[in-house]
């Protein structure tokens, strides 16, 4: 297969530039409060478990604008049944549309207005609430409740600034179970929980900076502390064209370094269907002139070995054969990495007719063995094919195939003219998947059952004394204090981040010390298993004001907590006050044990029991000064130097 | 207030006329919170004076306090057209013809920038359009007899629906739909159950929960229920044809006088109380669930008696309630008063007098409960036999709602309280019944292990 653009770990910022790669992201993440958006269930309570099922189905309705949109009559068309998976301490009757909505939850519009001045967003004055659809059945009203809080903001990226759109405060939708034929299944625990939309502007000029731009958008926010975290709760999407090509949505990215990937494979996809549809104007063929057919080829098949179609068959399915005139060549025509055209017809083949069973087409590009050179003559006469044209088969029930027919036509058709406005899909290995027709603004209108909300002056003042400094000021601020440099973002982007501040300048402990305390130490008894959250806010200021007088409690802390974590120490703060540090400093200790070895070891020749009798003896004379733990091991040090020798 | 201002009061007012732009001009505005780009809106009357509302180009909407505008610039404008795709409704000789009357309500709505709310709207090519499935079961026509909110539904609403029904009746319509606004559908149903006797045709009552501008509205398939019910039934009664339960699956037909609107705002509201729904409808099938309604016929002799009596009251009994609610319907002149008592039909004591006082004002005074299910029966206490003295009339099952419309009905054709009596205690259309069944009464009790094996999947 020709490789159409250099590979991925090749391109640099002017083949990107070249192409004209414009890239922008939509941020959704998740707030941290404790009851949904608008209604009263808990928020953050997932469950693989459900206690009922209800059915539903979506019909596409008039936007405020008054037409229909394009991707609501393509849902429509699918005539999907959708079941949600219900638990009764989850879900409400808000959720599964059977009860208007309460009043919106003052916790996350405060949350998603904080973040809005963290992000230097200009704030509406009065909010609305609007109802975008999504006849998916992702939510089950059809629509989702989402509202803007600001626009127009700004976060400082390099030397420049990245352009914010839009922050949009929304109820979260349900995870999909399975999607198979008609029958898509939701579960509703996500549903309903708040989240901010930040979108940006298509500003970023490699996939690399778009991948940094993410990073520091989602370490922003969860600076705040207010934000969820783990999976799901942050999910990307990408909005990404070149020149000459339409801008595509691609959704559900759930890890940021596999951003620079995705990006690569669909700008290959943009630059290939480009070629594409150039090479079909070299052969005349356009839009105007774009010629397809269609016919019922089941019984010329009935005999044949080939497996998908024998079971097809089995099924009482009917098979058609769809040809595309002039189109040679084209089925086979590379898009993405590993993949070809091809399957972008078998995608929309899957998503609108619910062919979900795979493969759902066979061309007659293939390479592989399929069904037999004499039955392939037979099909290729019944269409008036010539040796110019592509042959496309599709099998399903008589309802499907009508629609899968159609649309291999639609998207045979859309080659001729360019990029369709698609959402995709992204894939864990980087690539990317149909999903459906790209909505416009045509699906949003206002909802009906909440009043507008007023943002007063006041209220914005009250919030912003809350607001966290911004993540690039902390950053600037951490590197002066001398932090280790790889703890800087990670510090400066977590929600401790005040506390961290808070210790060094109320206590006056060294920023390395903390940091270590904070973030080093508490990761590794983290990993160990051991419970952290014992360390509240509160342990660590009972530790650091006393070490703030006792600094010689920083040597020793680490075990003393580690101890107290462990279960080990009940009463740290008796612990900690009862705490004596060492008086005699190492470098006296080495000549009392000198003096103690010169002057009173007897002849032993055994070192554990030489270090037995001086370790003793040094204790008498340290007891309350050194901790034992100390002096054993300068002991053992100084003795194994020595060779065991008495000097 | 000018058109051009839709719903905008001052102070919000006078800034868009200083500033040359109105309702659809395409504008920046300039703020103390920064610039916002879009066209404004009309301004809903229930909503502050305040704020200018304008949707902005990602197709949100967002108000803009006045007291922070420096400038608005127009920059062009668009009025939105608002239009549901209308095509004409097919007509097929070989199916049967049905009328649709609207009522108002939200079964075929749009939204209305004004007030934010959705508006009725409806006309065969509307219907059509939005819900092409109809064409399959008839050839329908619409007549829009009401603009009005449930809520606003009255007597006057009621007589002139049934005198329409008449006409259509003896025009040969094949059926009836009737759209409603749910909130007293049940009423209207029970009503026209009694002004309209003997009908030959199906007469359906279809509401829906979930306004049609909403993808998960189950306006469409109650619609489609409703006139595949119309058109295809045998079923020559008034019902009410409204979910089954709250998946799209099926709809209940209920006897439009034992039906009644049981949650705020479930789309499986609407129960029969008492005794079991007339039928099941599907896109494909009606089946029945009894077998004693009255059956399609193809003569046209339907009985029209709309005579009502708007003087007449439900009075909801509460434990203290003082006798001074009575005496000021007796005061004001009311003829009759249905009492919804508590458990089998009982009021307290000091409300005796007042009674007495109804009886010797010579006001029908009747008895349901407010338990909704189950008959008044005021033998087994002495309360009730003491009430009964006082003139009181037990008016067996018969739902609150149901015993008011039908004095109303009853004492709209007559003075003589006998009279009275003979028409509410005799059944015409199933609003009392000789006999409760076994699984007449149904409330299921979420929590219990049957009860949520039963919610665990969808019964198809």
């Amino acid at each position: 297969m020709p490789l159409l653009l250099k590979p991925f770990k090749e391109m640099t910022e002017t083949d990107y530039a070249e192409l004209g790669l414009k890239v922008g992201l939509e941020i959704h993440q998740q707030l941290l409060t404790e009851k949904k958006l608008f209604c009263h269930c808990p928020a953050g309570h997932y469950s693989e478990e459900y206690d009922a099922e209800i059915l539903r189905h979506m019909r596409p309705t008039l936007s405020e604008l008054g037409e229909y949109d394009g991707t609501a009559l393509m849902e429509f068309k699918t005539r999907k049944e959708i079941i949600y998976q219900i638990k009764n301490e989850t879900v409400c009757t808000y959720e599964i549309d059977d009860t208007p909505p309460f009043m919106i939850n003052r916790q996350a519009l405060d949350i998603a207005l904080e973040i809005a001045m963290l992000m230097n967003y200009k704030l509406v004055s009065e909010i609305h609430i609007a109802r975008k659809q999504y006849l998916d059945g992702s939510i089950p009203t059809g629509f989702q409740r989402t509202t803007i809080v600001g626009i127009d903001g700004w976060i400082p990226y390099k030397d420049r600034k990245i352009g914010l759109i839009q922050l949009g405060l929304e109820e979260d939708s349900c995870r999909e179970v399975s999607d198979v034929g008609h029958t898509r299944i939701y579960r509703t625990d996500r549903l309903g929980m708040p989240l901010i939309e930040t979108v940006t502007q298509p500003e970023m000029h490699t996939p690399q900076e778009v991948a940094d731009v993410a990073n520091l958008l989602r370490w922003l926010v969860r600076s705040t502390g207010k934000v969820r975290t783990g999976i799901g709760a942050a999910r990307q999407d990408v909005n990404v064209s070149i020149n000459g090509g339409t801008r595509i949505e691609i959704k559900g990215v759930h890890r940021i370094p596999i951003i620079p990937l995705l990006i690569y494979n669909e700008v290959l996809r943009q630059y290939s269907l480009l070629k594409i549809r150039d090479e079909l104007h070299s052969r005349g063929i356009t839009a105007e002139t774009f010629q397809a057919e269609s016919a019922n080829v089941t019984n010329l098949l009935t005999n044949t070995s080939w497996d998908p179609i024998r079971q097809a068959i089995k099924r009482n399915e009917e098979v058609h054969c769809v040809k595309l005139k002039g189109f040679l060549g084209i089925l086979s025509h590379p898009t993405q990495t590993g993949k070809v055209f091809s399957k972008e017809i078998s995608d929309r083949v899957r998503v609108i007719a619910c062919l979900t069973r795979l493969p759902n087409i066979l061309t007659s590009e293939t390479t592989e063995e399929t069904i037999d050179g004499f039955t392939s003559i037979k099909i290729r006469k019944t269409v008036n094919a010539t040796s110019r044209d592509a042959l496309i088969l599709v099998w399903g029930n008589k309802e499907d195939i009508k629609t899968a027919v159609q649309e291999i036509i639609i998207r045979a058709k859309e080659a001729a003219i360019g990029i369709p406005s698609e959402t995709r899909q992204a894939l864990a290995d980087g690539t990317n998947g149909f999903e459906r027709i790209l909505p416009g603004a045509d699906r949003m209108y206002p909802d009906t059952d909440l009043p507008p909300l007023e943002i007063t002056e006041s209220h914005i003042n009250r919030l912003r004394e809350n607001v966290p400094p911004p993540l690039w000021e902390r950053e600037k601020k951490y590197r002066k204090l001398g932090v280790p440099e790889h703890l800087i973002i990670p510090i400066a982007s977590s929600p401790r981040a005040i506390l961290f501040e808070t210790i060094i300048d109320k206590y006056k402990i060294s920023p390395k010390w903390t940091a270590r305390y904070l973030f080093e130490t508490s990761k590794a008894w983290q990993r160990a298993g051991l419970p952290i959250e014992k360390l509240t806010g509160e342990v660590w200021e009972l530790f650091f004001s006393h070490a703030a007088k006792q600094p010689a409690l920083l040597e020793k802390g680490e075990e003393l907590l580690e101890e107290f974590l462990q279960g080990k120490i009940f009463d740290l703060a008796q612990e900690i006050e009862q705490f004596i540090p060492p008086k005699i400093k190492e470098s006296e200790l080495s000549s009392i044990i000198n003096s103690i070895i010169k002057n009173e070891l007897p002849n032993i020749a055994v070192l554990e029991k030489k270090h037995r009798f001086v370790m003793g003896k040094v204790m008498e004379k340290c007891r309350g000064q050194l901790p034992a733990k100390t002096v054993n091991q300068f002991l053992w040090n100084l003795l194994r130097a020595n060779g065991g020798k008495n000097e | 207030m000018s058109d051009a201002n839709k719903g905008y009061r001052e102070p919000a007012l006078s800034v868009l006329k200083e500033n040359g732009v109105q309702v659809w001009s395409d504008v920046e505005i300039q703020t103390t919170r920064g610039s916002f780009t879009g066209i404004i809106l009309p301004r809903s009357e229930t909503a502050d004076a305040h704020h200018v509302v304008i949707k902005l180009r990602n197709g949100y909407n967002v108000g803009i306090a006045v007291n922070t505008i420096q400038e608005i610039k127009e920059i062009g404008r668009k009025e939105a057209h608002y239009k549901i795709p209308e095509q004409d409704f097919p007509y097929d000789p070989g199916k049967p013809n049905i009328k649709l009357l609207g009522t108002g309500g939200t079964i075929a709505s749009r939204l209305d920038y004004r007030t934010g709310a959705v508006i009725p709207a409806f006309s065969p090519g509307e219907l059509y359009g939005s819900v092409p499935e109809l064409a399959d079961y008839c050839n329908l026509k619409t007549e829009k007899l009401y603009g009005v909110f449930s809520e606003n539904m009255g007597p006057e609403q009621w007589i002139g629906t049934a005198k329409v029904i008449g006409e259509e009746i003896k025009n040969g319509i094949h059926g009836i739909v009737i759209g409603h606004g749910t909130d007293t559908m049940h009423h209207t149903a029970a009503i026209l159950s009694f002004m309209v006797q003997n009908s030959p045709v199906p007469i359906v009552m279809v509401g829906s929960q979930r306004s049609s501008d909403r993808p998960s509205s189950d306006a469409a398939l109650n619609l489609i229920h409703s006139v595949k019910t119309a058109a295809e039934s045998d079923i020559a009664e008034v019902t009410v044809c409204m979910f089954g339960p709250t998946s799209d699956q099926y709809a209940l037909l209920h006897r439009g006088t034992r039906v009644r609107k049981m949650h705020s705002s479930y789309r499986s509201t609407f129960r029969t109380i008492g005794d079991i729904p007339i039928a099941m409808v599907n896109k494909e099938k009606i089946t029945p669930l009894r077998s004693d309604y009255k059956r399609r016929r193809s003569d046209r002799e339907v009985i029209i008696n709309n005579a009502f009596e708007e003087k007449v009251s439900i009075v909801y009994y509460y434990p203290n309630m003082q006798p001074d609610i009575i005496d000021s319907l007796i005061d004001n002149g009311y003829r009759g008063i249905v009492i919804a008592g508590t458990g089998l039909g009982h009021v307290n004591k000091p409300l005796y007098p007042t009674l007495k006082r109804a009886q010797d004002k010579g006001i029908a005074v009747y008895m349901t409960v407010q338990t909704l299910w189950g008959y008044v029966q005021m033998y087994v206490y002495e309360t009730g036999r003491e009430m009964m003295q006082l003139g009181v009339i037990p008016t067996a099952n018969m739902l609150p709602e149901v015993a008011y419309v039908k004095l109303g009905w009853a004492l709209g054709q007559t003075d003589d309280l006998k009279k009275v009596k003979e028409i509410m205690l005799t059944p015409i259309a199933g609003e009392i019944t000789e006999r409760e069944p076994y699984n007449g009464y149904l409330i299921y009790q979420g929590g219990i292990p049957e009860v949520e094996d039963f919610l665990r999947t969808i019964k198809r």
